[in-house]
């Protein structure tokens, strides 16, 4: 087999992206502070903390119900700063066009990125723009990169989760995910499965009024719930039990991830958070989510069991079995029969 | 009722464990039972199945996963067409990543070949109307229950005159294997898990020979955890009654007789042929191939290609378990050098394969 080519799994955001970081990318650009496998990186000046995260939008289809790459490729960004505890303050804003891409539909991709920075309190600052030739790149791409700032002196990251803990959801899993597959596959779905693209900086603020209580702050998008909780999981080197029961799904979902053999903690989100805080402020930290316009369908899903080098996630079953999950690995695909 | 909670409900499948404890202690020896269907391997191992299970109950997983029976020198044959030029290769995803001799189809799309992962076989078609200046050629794989959308989709193309459209056709059907792996000394199966979907098409009927015949008891079994667990307490109460017969527990899908129309497309399209079957080796009477009639649309009689020499891989125990000998965790390579992201065997490329299974949940 050849491993010299770079395969669609690589951008998957599973093993073989990790595997590409951490064997390739992170070592030959070494020099820069890595941002571990934290959704930013976290910088000091003259004292003052700051976040600093950058992030490409290749998406296909480039409108789904409940969105477009326009708010995906601002939201995203923010979420990537508020889940290291940050205020989002600047982005920029990069376009590469191919020839020939529709100035209306550039127009409407430019609107929901300019409302949603607005709906989020945060400013375009800089940009850039390129056009290449027709057929060198997929209608649009998006990058943005963003800057927040630090203002609390809680230690927030992948590696804080305790034995003890509690975990947390603001709502709904993998509404995204199917959303745009159900556009992109031309699915006749006869469902209202909307993407559930939003910026979690204000429930976020509203989460750290809890204090030092909140250990993990992560968003579960490629890979879904599953391959997030895993890599939290891996980091703190703790063992972490799921509830299914307790796991928030829009029935549709449920439905076409059934009909499809996916399995929704697979399925990336947009607009979730995990949480992982400490068990004494679980049910007033639930309440604080669920007074949140994001987070009416908050539920606390599962915890931290213990110490675990191997890092091992597991699920109660709905049905009262249990399970082992592990991180996603290639590309979802739906079943042959 | 929306037909997935009720049957994923906590107190009816610990219900049905609670039976079948009770039942299993009637019987000092150990019971195996097979399935043979891929989604139910997920299932089993989804919903932590197994844990439910006493010790004196052991499930294996069969040759139930469409990918995984599919042998290299059919991946291999595929990925020569692939490199062909005005060529577009249609497929079910999970054929993408199944490693052939010295490639795979996934390889080769990043090396330029123009294959597309399409959800049903008249979308197949539906590219080829499209393309009326290239061959679409669609990878035909899987079971009863695939095969009738593919005969349906050369009849399609037939009715619209396209002469772009061909097929690569290795269906199998599963009662013979199953036959052939009741009669393994080796593996000592008490009775089968049998096919959902596949019986939806040929109809529980199918099995009769298998129990009345062979004395090995059948349960048709749907895929959710409450049917699992009904199906195997129906499995171990026959064994424990000493009877052998087929029951199907999965009626509210699966009728006797099957799908007749469906079952009359299949003849009109396919003529029954011998098959290999990766780990089996070849089943006289168990696939499908194009009928005489549609050989227009036979890609391996239309296109004739060079294919390499077939190499199987080092080590690699899909054979074995394919035919429920060892399991995943038996195997060399298994979480070493054969991983989801790295696959030596098939049985860890497919999303329905024990490997992968094993690996995602089991591990």
């Amino acid at each position: 087999m050849d491993n010299d080519l770079i395969l669609l799994g690589h951008g998957s955001g599973g093993k073989l992206s990790h595997q590409l970081l951490s064997d390739l990318v992170i070592p030959t650009l070494s020099g820069i502070p890595p941002a571990g496998q934290n959704d930013a990186a976290v910088v000091t000046h003259n004292g003052q903390r700051f976040a600093f995260t950058t992030d490409s939008y290749v998406v296909d289809p480039l409108f789904f119900p409940g969105g477009n790459i326009g708010c995906l490729a601002v939201n995203g960004t923010i979420n990537d700063l508020a889940m290291m505890g940050a205020r989002p303050l600047y982005m920029s804003v990069g376009l590469i066009m191919e020839e020939g891409f529709s100035r209306a539909e550039l127009k409407e991709i430019l609107d929901s990125m300019r409302a949603a920075a607005d709906g989020a309190g945060v400013a375009i600052v800089t940009g850039d723009t390129k056009v290449v030739p027709r057929g060198k790149a997929d209608r649009i791409f998006i990058n943005t990169s963003g800057v927040g700032v630090i203002e609390h002196d809680l230690a927030i990251g992948g590696n804080c989760a305790r034995p003890g803990d509690r975990v947390l959801i603001n709502g709904a899993i993998g509404d995204h995910g199917i959303a745009v597959m159900a556009k992109r596959e031309g699915l006749d779905l006869e469902s209202d499965i909307r993407s559930d693209c939003a910026a979690l900086n204000g429930l976020v603020e509203e989460i750290l009024k809890e204090g030092d209580a909140v250990h993990v702050l992560r968003d579960p998008t490629r890979g879904g719930v599953a391959t997030t909780l895993k890599e939290i999981a891996l980091q703190s080197r703790v063992g972490i039990t799921l509830q299914e029961r307790a796991l928030p799904y829009n029935g549709a979902v449920k439905g076409v991830c059934a009909i499809l053999g996916l399995d929704p903690l697979y399925v990336a989100n947009e607009g979730k958070i995990l949480v992982v805080a400490a068990p004494q402020a679980a049910d007033a930290l639930l309440e604080r989510m669920r007074s949140h316009p994001l987070g009416r369908e908050a539920a606390i899903i599962g915890e931290v069991t213990g110490e675990d080098d191997r890092g091992r996630l597991e699920i109660d079953t709905v049905s009262g079995g249990t399970r082992a999950v592990e991180m996603l690995a290639g590309e979802q695909l739906p079943r042959i029969c | 009722m929306n037909y997935m909670d009720e049957f994923r409900d906590r107190d009816v499948v610990l219900g049905y464990a609670a039976q079948i404890r009770k039942l299993s202690e009637q019987r000092p020896e150990p019971m195996a039972f097979m399935e043979v269907c891929g989604t139910h391997t997920m299932s089993i191992y989804q919903y932590g199945i197994r844990s439910l299970l006493p010790e004196g109950v052991r499930l294996i997983s069969g040759p139930g996963c469409p990918v995984c029976v599919t042998p290299n020198r059919y991946i291999d044959r595929a990925i020569a067409i692939s490199r062909l030029s005005d060529t577009i290769i249609t497929t079910f995803g999970d054929m993408l990543r199944v490693p052939g001799s010295s490639s795979s189809l996934m390889e080769e799309r990043a090396r330029g070949a123009d294959v597309r992962i399409v959800y049903s076989p008249l979308d197949a078609v539906a590219i080829a109307r499209k393309n009326p200046c290239k061959r679409v050629v669609f990878l035909g794989v899987g079971f009863e229950t695939t095969a009738p959308a593919i005969a349906a989709s050369i009849l399609a193309a037939t009715g619209d005159g396209l002469a772009n459209y061909l097929v690569l056709a290795a269906h199998k059907t599963i009662p013979l294997p199953m036959e052939l792996l009741s009669s393994d000394p080796e593996l000592k199966i008490d009775g089968y898990i049998c096919p959902a979907h596949v019986s939806a098409i040929i109809g529980a009927n199918a099995f009769r020979g298998l129990a009345e015949q062979r004395g090995v008891p059948c349960v048709v079994t749907g895929f959710e955890p409450a049917d699992v667990m009904q199906g195997v307490e129906m499995l171990v109460r026959q064994v424990v009654e000493g009877k052998s017969r087929v029951e199907n527990q999965y009626s509210r899908v699966v009728t006797w007789e099957g799908n007749c129309k469906a079952q009359s497309v299949l003849a009109q399209v396919f003529s029954v042929c011998d098959a290999e079957w990766r780990g089996i080796g070849v089943i006289p009477g168990s696939g499908l191939e194009i009928a005489a009639d549609y050989a227009a649309y036979d890609a391996e009689k239309v296109l004739p290609v060079s294919v390499e020499e077939t190499r199987e891989h080092q080590g690699c125990r899909c054979g074995d378990i394919l035919r429920g000998k060892v399991s995943p965790f038996d195997c060399p390579l298994f979480d070493r050098a054969c991983t989801p992201e790295s696959p030596v065997g098939a049985c860890m490329v497919s999303s329905e394969g024990t490997c992968a299974a094993a690996y995602k949940y089991g591990r």
